[in-house]
């Protein structure tokens, strides 16, 4: 569960990215973050994975207050937010296997247990074919199916992605929309920032519009709502 | 931390090292020639120590005493010297023996010289010769027996004699050369902490892709440190065991060559037995120190983690 209260984010140059958001998502949910570039969609997710503190305001991640966190315990919540980017960053010269076991070496995870889940969750995102391949040999879907394999192998309870399918072309992207489906049916909670009107308006979930630092729109079963 | 992690932590530490070769070579080359400087400067220090000691062990204090004191009274002198904490040995030289001591030290010279004086006419005085623990409290114990003297009324000793001057210029030089050395010790060894520092600072640059997916994953800050504090201790522990065994095999060389060349025959440089441990561990722990010292203070710099 996320909860933000009256959260402000000014950064050094000045630049009001958040001016007072309040917002509550629950277990389980998936929200579309919409609104237009450089509103704060970016803020509002690096504040949930402790990328950024907040300037004022109080804001919770499955009960831990991450502005008031000690420096010390921040890898151990991170353990449960998985992140995935537009531009993937995978590592590139580390194999498919490579890359996903990777994020369960960090946590120190016996090499038995690595070898058995990092398979499983290949499988998952249809690439367990593909685990001997490099980055490079991939194409962009199967890129973005690997950084997805490896933000869900610790089993986190909230997955945050930031335009996963912006590089992607419409096919593939419908693609990596059904993996994070199912990864919501699964139990984890998905926050997905996006710029894709097709994905929003079809698979219609909770959007959640953000317009110069401030929530413009919360609809449960919403749409994109901006012309593209 | 697993085992399994430690080994982890040790492999990438390796892995990074031979990735960035030139950058390997390099600060291990900078470490070796700091190292070398310093291993040469300490091998000249330690010989100037020996060559000041030997100096300094033939440094004594001459007490001439007053002609008619009787025995009693110089006992009672050499045990008031004997006691003094600076005070190894006091022994007493009597007239007959101090023109004896005379005669060898003038040699043929000193026959005609001497000739005139024998048991009767003997113009030395008695005379008490004190030896030190440490020649440096040796102007202390000099002025300790003069006080002596100036609190006996019969004013018993005439002249307190240490070679003076001679012995504080003496101690002025071998102290300088400490201290010199001690300032370029300090010196090369940060320039060698410098150079580890800016390699592991290049490291992490090459790395911070992949340390901000550790991060983003959830590593904790001692597992994403551990590889480079592993490669910061390799280089130095690496390169101070190629320096000493440089070092020590050209000086042991060296003194070989002490002992066959009639030119260089005059030299009595310390053996390498008595100096070769005390160099050794100097260069390989402070080697190895640096290491990590450099590496510590690059991650701390430029790993906000």
């Amino acid at each position: 569960m996320i909860e933000m209260q009256d959260i402000w984010k000014t950064y050094t140059d000045g630049t009001h990215a958040l001016k007072g958001v309040s917002v509550r998502i629950d277990r389980n949910e998936f929200v579309y973050l919409v609104g237009p570039s450089g509103a704060g969609k970016s803020t509002f997710m690096k504040l949930i994975y402790r990328e950024e503190v907040p300037t004022k305001g109080q804001i919770s991640v499955n009960g831990f207050n991450i502005g008031k966190l000690k420096p010390r315990k921040i890898p151990y919540v991170r353990r449960n937010i998985g992140v995935i980017f537009q531009d993937f960053r995978l590592l590139p010269k580390l194999t498919v296997y490579e890359n996903v076991a990777f994020a369960m070496e960090v946590i120190e995870a016996p090499r038995r247990i690595i070898k058995k889940r990092t398979m499983e969750v290949l499988d998952l995102v249809g690439l367990k074919h593909k685990h001997a391949s490099l980055p490079a040999q991939l194409s962009g879907g199967e890129q973005q199916r690997v950084a997805i394999a490896r933000a869900i192998v610790n089993n986190p309870s909230v997955i945050v992605a930031d335009e996963p399918t912006g590089n992607l072309d419409p096919e593939t992207s419908w693609g990596i929309m059904n993996l994070l489906e199912e990864i919501n049916f699964r139990g984890a909670t998905i926050l997905m920032a996006t710029h894709n009107k097709e994905i929003v308006n079809t698979m219609r979930k909770r959007v959640i519009a953000i317009e110069d630092g401030n929530i413009a729109r919360d609809e449960a079963r919403g749409e994109y709502g901006y012309e593209i | 931390m697993r085992f399994s992690t430690l080994i982890r932590h040790i492999r990438e530490g390796l892995k990074s090292i031979l990735r960035n070769g030139w950058m390997t070579f390099a600060s291990m080359s900078s470490m070796f020639i700091s190292l070398f400087l310093l291993g040469v400067f300490l091998i000249v220090a330690l010989n100037i120590n020996s060559l000041a000691a030997d100096f300094e062990s033939q440094v004594q204090i001459r007490v001439y005493l007053q002609t008619d004191i009787d025995q009693e009274k110089k006992n009672e002198l050499q045990n008031k010297i004997g006691r003094m904490t600076e005070v190894s040995k006091v022994t007493f030289v009597s007239k007959e023996e101090g023109l004896e001591l005379l005669r060898d030290n003038l040699g043929e010279d000193g026959d005609d010289l001497l000739d005139g004086y024998d048991k009767e006419s003997n113009p030395l005085p008695d005379s008490f010769t004190v030896e030190v623990f440490d020649p440096q409290t040796i102007e202390a114990a000099a002025a300790q027996i003069n006080e002596i003297n100036k609190s006996d009324d019969m004013k018993p000793i005439t002249k307190v004699k240490y070679g003076q001057g001679t012995i504080e210029t003496l101690f002025k030089i071998t102290n300088a050369v400490r201290n010199i050395g001690l300032i370029i010790v300090i010196g090369l060894g940060l320039t060698a902490m410098f150079l580890i520092s800016n390699m592991i600072k290049m490291t992490i640059i090459a790395r911070r892709r992949e340390i901000g997916i550790m991060k983003l994953v959830g590593a904790t800050n001692a597992f994403i440190r551990w590889p480079f504090f592993i490669e910061g201790a390799i280089i130095g522990i690496v390169s101070s065991v190629i320096t000493t065994a440089v070092v020590l095999f050209s000086y042991s060389e060296l003194v070989r060559l002490t002992k066959v060349d009639l030119g260089l025959m005059l030299l009595k440089l310390v053996p390498v037995e008595d100096c070769g441990m005390q160099v050794g561990v100097l260069l390989i722990g402070l080697g190895t120190l640096l290491g990590i010292w450099g590496s510590t203070i690059s991650v701390r710099k430029y790993l906000k983690v």
